[in-house]
């Protein structure tokens, strides 16, 4: 079995080697005098096909590749928090402070820090048994997370040793006695991107994931453990939603993975993350977030690796029983850097050149989500949530990235140009999309939030689905032919857009808004609606209705605090009462 | 010392196969000598055992698979750079055509670059006064940023972008500033405007000017905006110059990809362009930006023509999915003789919010630029409107609204090609057309704005302005 290959032939990002006998397919190589990361993808006869993680110019035939026998592994340990890796886990700040400011080829830096100190408290004691999964200890990773230390999926026995001490990932901590032999443990573990971690039991998921986006949280929920994706053209803001969920949603762990998108994003995040607090605990976002970039000029292979290296991490975490939430920002290049991938490895093209597999892979990425009950014996609960955005070319949403996302995702979030351009933010077109996790959603914010969430909810889509209906009538024949409830609706329905649906993502205040805040604002619009059809029975006129001092207030009240809701019941009564006065005056 | 090769097998497009060679690595530069003497330059796309896939980049007229003999430099393309090369004229195989001595390179630089690590980055902040309103008022452009123009055939892009190169500043701090652009395919007369209107203006001392046109070599279109990048990473990384690349045009550009594409057989993606083509421009894109501890930064405005006018071509898509917002040429605004044609509404600078304020231009503008914006898109509503049902369904504020849209096309819009407006300048006129409005309309801006600069319009309509 010879270590040594040769290079034969070099075009672009693939390149094919002869001599590896003994390497299985998706093992890594290392490639050329400059060792690059590289990948087998597929082998033919003795032909193996190696797609290369970095810049291949200059590589010629003749050239050493060195097989490492093993599949592309992510280091998985205390130490990830806070970091952030390019796509094929090489720590980019570290980068920075060695190569300095441009990454430059063939760099090999281990992942995880060797050097730095934790402090490991153990919770099992020797002579426990324990099985692949058990948490045995922890350490204090951030502020925010408590990494636990799990035994390694294909370990069982009896601890032999285990201690509180200070040390780095690759100390031993602890030690098993196997039915083969003692196996040292340290607090580092690798696990091969390509295969999901296992999981005990796959749960059905039963709480939302609160974004604190009202559009997403009122009408499109997800879950946690749920999939949802946002396609939509440049500029429609796409990747503004992600930060903000990211910033937002109440999973203890966020792992964003910026794939195939610009720099300076990434670079918005590396500078506000640390400062950005977290709504719950008050502590900067950083302390909670992974950060996987492959931005759009690194190398193509590295980026299809991303998504592979974010998601392992984030089920990682999930093991650990925690809620995890990924972004994939954006699914679209991960699929063209397959489809590029494929054209090189001249294999027969599917629909618009991606290759047949293109949906199988997408469905097998996002399947990797759920709620679960973690691998080991005491049963705990993980989540993890999926969501993705999907850069559609021209928009054009039959394309087949989008298509085949469709098939997989349940919640579906979908961006309109049209509603950009108009400023209303998130552009999220609430005609046309769509969540699965509604039901399971409206049985806990009906027990949790109020018993009228569901009813709320409904009522106010179709007020927003009758609007839609009116506005082409307006186009044809103006407002003017509309009866007075028609146009009243017509105003409710302008009030839910502009004072509901529109949220500012970059004002302290409208940021987030919490469900009983949500609820508590679509109360007041309803309550209005209401009383304001009552008053047309009536015959007052409309015109009045709507210009009620009240309405002033109405608008401002996205910017209400968390920890006021009181002023809601002021609202309320102050907009009933003037309502009240138009009727009496009337009357009298 | 180098090998010299014989044995082509075969030519197709701008593309020879070579067999037998010795040696060779992917991306190597080659030198091809003609029969003639002639000797032009190639790089090689692919090598596989003993043979290599040669680009050429002058194209292979007048190769023949006898006579010719090609050498590997064993190097891939680079460009030699100086800091002497400010004001110099070069082509697209990076040799000097004004007439002047060759520079003397104080080093030479692959021009493919390396990406910028993410973490290295520095978020981009400060406001480049363009002395354009459209652009400084609504799209603000800040250093370090990438905004393309997307126009169409026979929109005036040339006479902005040659605008933009001769006004633009930062406010704050006054620094080294150059300017490198990059023509590829452009029409000789094009051409000629901007080399003649830099010399003019005298912004040709503080340019460097790349230049490719119509009837040059496509495949060398490939590689100018690559060169012109790498001497701007230089001044501005090395020299610590801020630097503003024009590209023009990165429709013709991808047109000469596609041929390479096609000539290697590779499956297209949408409308016979490479699967690559997003790729290959983040390439060029990304180049943007400003790097943390270093004084300089680079700051892109790349042109296209969008063929048909049509956003959603790949080109124009590709390219904004990658660059940081878009300013939009409007067909319509050009035949109502309003220079420039920039359409505010789709047009987006994503990174105008960190640029624009108290300190960077003024307290009021993000408010103004609101308010503007909201007003001006509601005055589009009506016209829409007034089409289907005549004026006499409009309110009398509907009314207003059509007429404020007209004065922020005519006022604020519209301005001379030699007009530098101060930022100062561009805001005031914003105030001056919002005059227009009742007060009670202003709902976008912030009271106590409202109180210092508000003043009703008291001129005559701009009907008789004219």
């Amino acid at each position: 079995m010879s270590a040594n290959g040769t290079i034969i032939k070099v075009s672009g990002p693939l390149v094919v080697s002869k001599g590896l006998s003994g390497t299985c397919i998706y093992d890594m190589v290392r490639v050329g005098h400059y060792k690059l990361f590289g990948e087998v993808v597929e082998i033919r006869g003795d032909e193996y096909f190696i797609q290369v993680y970095e810049e291949t110019e200059g590589l010629g035939p003749g050239e050493p590749v060195v097989s490492t026998y093993n599949a592309f592994c992510v280091e998985l340990g205390p130490g990830l928090i806070g970091s952030i890796f390019d796509g094929v886990q090489r720590p980019l700040d570290a980068i920075n402070r060695l190569h300095g400011d441009y990454i430059v080829r063939g760099i090999e830096h281990p992942p995880l820090d060797r050097t730095r100190k934790w402090h490991f408290y153990p919770l099992k004691n020797i002579g426990d048994e324990v099985f692949g999964g058990d948490v045995i200890g922890y350490v204090k990773e951030s502020r925010l997370v408590k990494h636990k230390i799990m035994i390694p999926t294909d370990t069982k026995g009896r601890l032999s040793m285990i201690k509180e001490k200070d040390g780095t990932i690759e100390d031993v901590i602890a030690q098993v006695d196997t039915a083969n032999g003692t196996k040292e443990l340290t607090m580092l573990q690798k696990w091969p991107v390509r295969s999901f971690r296992r999981v005990k039991q796959k749960l059905k998921s039963t709480a939302p994931l609160v974004t604190g986006q009202r559009i997403i949280d009122t009408f499109f929920p997800i879950t946690k453990g749920g999939v949802a994706c946002i396609p939509g053209p440049f500029g429609s803001g796409k990747t503004v939603i992600q930060h903000q969920l990211s910033r937002w949603v109440d999973a203890d762990i966020i792992v964003y993975v910026g794939c195939g998108e610009r720099g300076n994003e990434m670079t918005e995040v590396l500078v506000d993350f640390p400062v950005l607090k977290d709504p719950k605990t008050g502590e900067p976002l950083m302390e909670r977030t992974v950060l996987i970039a492959n931005t759009s000029n690194m190398p193509v292979a590295a980026r299809e690796a991303s998504v592979y290296t974010g998601i392992t991490i984030a089920e990682y975490y999930r093991d650990m029983g925690y809620n995890v939430a990924l972004m994939a920002d954006s699914t679209s290049r991960w699929g063209e850097a397959m489809r590029e991938m494929s054209s090189r490895l001249e294999e027969m093209p599917g629909e618009e050149g991606f290759p047949t597999y293109l949906g199988s892979r997408l469905a097998s990425f996002y399947e990797r989500s759920g709620n679960v009950i973690c691998f080991g014996s005491d049963d705990r609960q993980g989540s993890l949530s999926v969501i993705g955005a999907v850069s559609p070319p021209g928009g054009d949403l039959s394309e087949p990235v989008t298509q085949n996302t469709l098939r997989v995702v349940k919640a579906f979030w979908s961006l309109d140009d049209r509603l950009a351009s108009q400023r209303q933010f998130p552009a999220i077109n609430w005609l046309t999309s769509y969540s699965l996790y509604q039901d399971v959603v409206d049985e806990y914010t009906n027990i949790y939030i109020h018993k009228n969430w569901k009813m709320y909810r409904m009522k106010t889509m179709e007020i927003l689905h009758k609007e839609a209906e009116l506005e082409e009538l307006v186009r044809l024949v103006g407002i003017d032919s509309l009866s007075t409830k028609d146009r009243l609706l017509m105003e409710v329905a302008r009030m839910i857009r502009e004072d509901y649906l529109y949220q500012n993502a970059y004002d302290l205040r409208d940021t987030y808004t919490s469900l009983k805040k949500q609820f508590l604002m679509l109360s007041v619009i309803l309550k209005y609606y209401d009383k304001a059809n009552e008053l047309l029975q009536f015959n007052i006129e409309l015109s009045k209705i709507i210009s009620i001092p009240s309405m002033s207030n109405i608008a401002q009240m996205r910017f209400i605090p968390e920890d006021n809701f009181d002023e809601f019941d002021r609202l309320e009564a102050k907009m009933l009462q003037e309502l009240e006065a138009l009727s009496k005056n009337k009357t009298s | 010392m180098f090998k010299e090769y014989l044995n082509i097998q075969d030519i197709i497009g701008p593309l020879i196969l070579l067999q037998d060679v010795e040696g060779v690595a992917y991306g190597e530069l080659a030198e091809i000598k003609l029969a003639s003497g002639e000797v032009r330059r190639g790089r090689v796309l692919e090598i596989a055992d003993h043979r290599a896939l040669v680009q050429v980049f002058e194209g292979t007229r007048g190769i023949s698979k006898e006579d010719v003999k090609i050498k590997f430099l064993g190097k891939g393309m680079e460009i030699g750079v100086s800091s002497d090369i400010i004001g110099r004229i070069f082509n697209g195989a990076g040799e000097v055509i004004d007439g002047g001595p060759p520079i003397i390179p104080s080093k030479y630089l692959n021009i493919n670059g390396s990406p910028i690590n993410p973490c290295a980055r520095d978020y981009p902040k400060e406001f480049i006064q363009t002395g354009i309103s459209s652009i400084d008022g609504m799209n603000a452009l800040v250093r370090g940023q990438k905004l393309p123009i997307f126009s169409g055939a026979g929109l005036p892009h040339a006479k902005i972008a040659a605008q933009i190169a001769r006004q633009s500043k930062v406010i704050q701090f006054q620094e080294k500033f150059a300017v490198i652009f990059a023509a590829m395919g452009v029409t000789f007369e094009e051409a000629d405007y901007f080399i003649t209107d830099f010399k003019r203006t005298g912004a040709i001392e503080r340019a460097v000017l790349f230049i490719n046109l119509a009837d040059d070599p496509t495949i060398e279109r490939i590689a100018i905006p690559r060169m012109a990048l790498t001497v701007a990473e230089y001044l501005a990384y090395e020299q610590d110059m801020h630097i503003l690349v024009i590209l023009t045009d990165m429709t013709n550009y991808c047109e000469a990809l596609r041929e390479i594409s096609a000539a290697r057989k590779e499956v297209p993606g949408r409308r016979g362009y490479p699967g690559y083509l997003y790729t290959d421009l983040a390439t060029i894109y990304e180049r943007a930006g400003r790097i943390k501890g270093k004084n300089g930064s680079i700051t892109q405005i790349p042109i296209l023509t969008m063929p048909e006018d049509d956003k959603t071509h790949p080109i124009p898509d590709l390219t904004g999915y990658i660059t940081e917002g878009q300013l939009i040429l409007s067909r319509s605004l050009h035949s109502k003789g309003i220079y420039p044609p920039i359409d505010v509404l789709p047009s987006l600078s994503r990174l105008k919010d960190k640029g624009i304020g108290k300190e960077k231009t003024r307290e009021d503008h993000a408010d103004v630029l609101n308010q503007l914006y909201a007003a001006y898109a509601r005055g589009n509503y009506v016209k829409e409107l007034v089409v289907v049902l005549g004026e006499s369904a409009l309110t009398p504020l509907d009314m207003q609204y059509m007429k404020f849209s007209e004065l922020f096309e005519k006022v604020f819009v519209s301005q001379d090609e030699e007009e530098n407006r101060a930022i100062e300048e561009t805001i005031n006129i914003g105030w001056k057309i919002l005059g227009y409005l009742p007060k009670t309309e202003l709902k976008r801006i912030k009271q106590e704005y409202i109180e210092r600069y508000y003043k009703p319009w008291n001129n005559s309509l701009p009907e008789n302005t004219d």
